[in-house]
């Protein structure tokens, strides 16, 4: 096969050189994309086998921390984020089916979505740090649980705010998919840059999945 | 190249049951189980994940190599976490000084 010579009907500007075919070099970009996400998957990993350890070790404390987080804006940035996630997917598919208009336009809307999660997040934020619940020298929590308690938000800031690092890297390499698109840089052959944002993004969003019940909802009858 | 199109109805009724499953979860908090609060809370959240995979990033239509690397991902993360609560719940079962 390596020798094989494209001949000009097969070839296509959106085909790399060193690929056979358009479906091997999507099958190589598909493969590439999900050896990352492993590494994300051992790296969000470790935070939380952490925090599993250290619950395990203080529900009580857990519990106590989890009560001063703001179920309502936790719950309405699930559904924000769920929702990029259906945008995500809809500009996959219009990418897929060559729609360049409505490719923009999902793009567009899941930056929106993105947007408006950190916007949420960073207003949860600034209500902590009102509240002396920044882990550190401010750090106030009556009673015997304090540290305990500080270790809690201690996983609270480091989950979430890795979390929306990987938010604000997504939101940017959409911005760039969203020019590309724009200029007509992308199609049904070449979708392949959408395609795996898509299953970036998607994980981001799993993450959240995970990290909204262990840090939201515990202990809340 | 011919990708494998999944309907757009697809994507919509997977929306709408993680959005049913979101508020499920927040319910179901509230709900006093002792401790299988924290079962279903993750039972729930590993449903909505699977939806996550299965559809939104085609997993359920991609070859088996990615059905590989998923279950290699799950997989080395149980052995993280297994052999860490192995090493942490089962200090002070001997005695011996210094743990």
């Amino acid at each position: 096969m390596a020798h094989r010579r494209c001949t000009l009907t097969e070839h296509s500007s959106a085909l790399a050189h060193h690929f056979d075919s358009l479906e091997q070099q999507y099958a190589s970009a598909n493969l590439g994309m999900w050896l990352f996400l492993l590494t994300e998957i051992m790296f969000f990993g470790g935070l939380f086998a952490g925090y599993t350890v250290y619950r395990t070790f203080y529900p009580d404390a857990f519990i106590a921390g989890s009560h001063h987080l703001d179920i309502t804006l936790g719950g309405i940035n699930t559904v924000v984020l769920l929702a990029s996630s259906l945008t995500m997917a809809l500009a996959v598919h219009a990418a897929q089916s060559g729609q360049r208009q409505q490719l923009v336009n999902f793009l567009l809307l899941t930056i929106v979505c993105g947007l408006l999660f950190l916007g949420i997040k960073a207003v949860e934020y600034s209500h902590k740090f009102a509240d002396h619940l920044v882990p550190g020298k401010h750090f106030v929590f009556e009673g015997p649980l304090a540290g305990q308690v500080q270790l809690f938000f201690s996983f609270y800031f480091g989950m979430t705010g890795m979390h929306a690092v990987h938010m604000v890297i997504g939101i940017g390499l959409l911005g760039i998919l969203t020019l590309q698109a724009w200029r007509g840089q992308l199609s049904p052959t070449y979708a392949a840059p959408v395609e795996m944002l898509g299953l970036y993004w998607h994980f981001v969003d799993i993450v959240w999945i995970f990290l909204f019940p262990l840090l939201y909802l515990l202990g809340r009858h | 190249m011919q990708h494998h199109l999944v309907s757009k109805q697809i994507y919509y009724r997977i929306f709408l049951a993680l959005m049913v499953l979101t508020a499920l979860t927040v319910g179901v908090a509230f709900l006093n189980l002792g401790p299988l609060n924290a079962l279903v809370a993750l039972v729930i959240a590993a449903g909505k994940a699977t939806l996550v995979v299965l559809f939104f990033m085609h997993v359920r239509s991609s070859n088996r190599l990615i059905w590989l690397c998923v279950a290699a991902g799950i997989f080395w993360f149980l052995i993280l976490l297994t052999f860490l609560l192995a090493d942490y719940l089962s200090r002070g079962w001997l005695p011996v000084t210094g743990w």
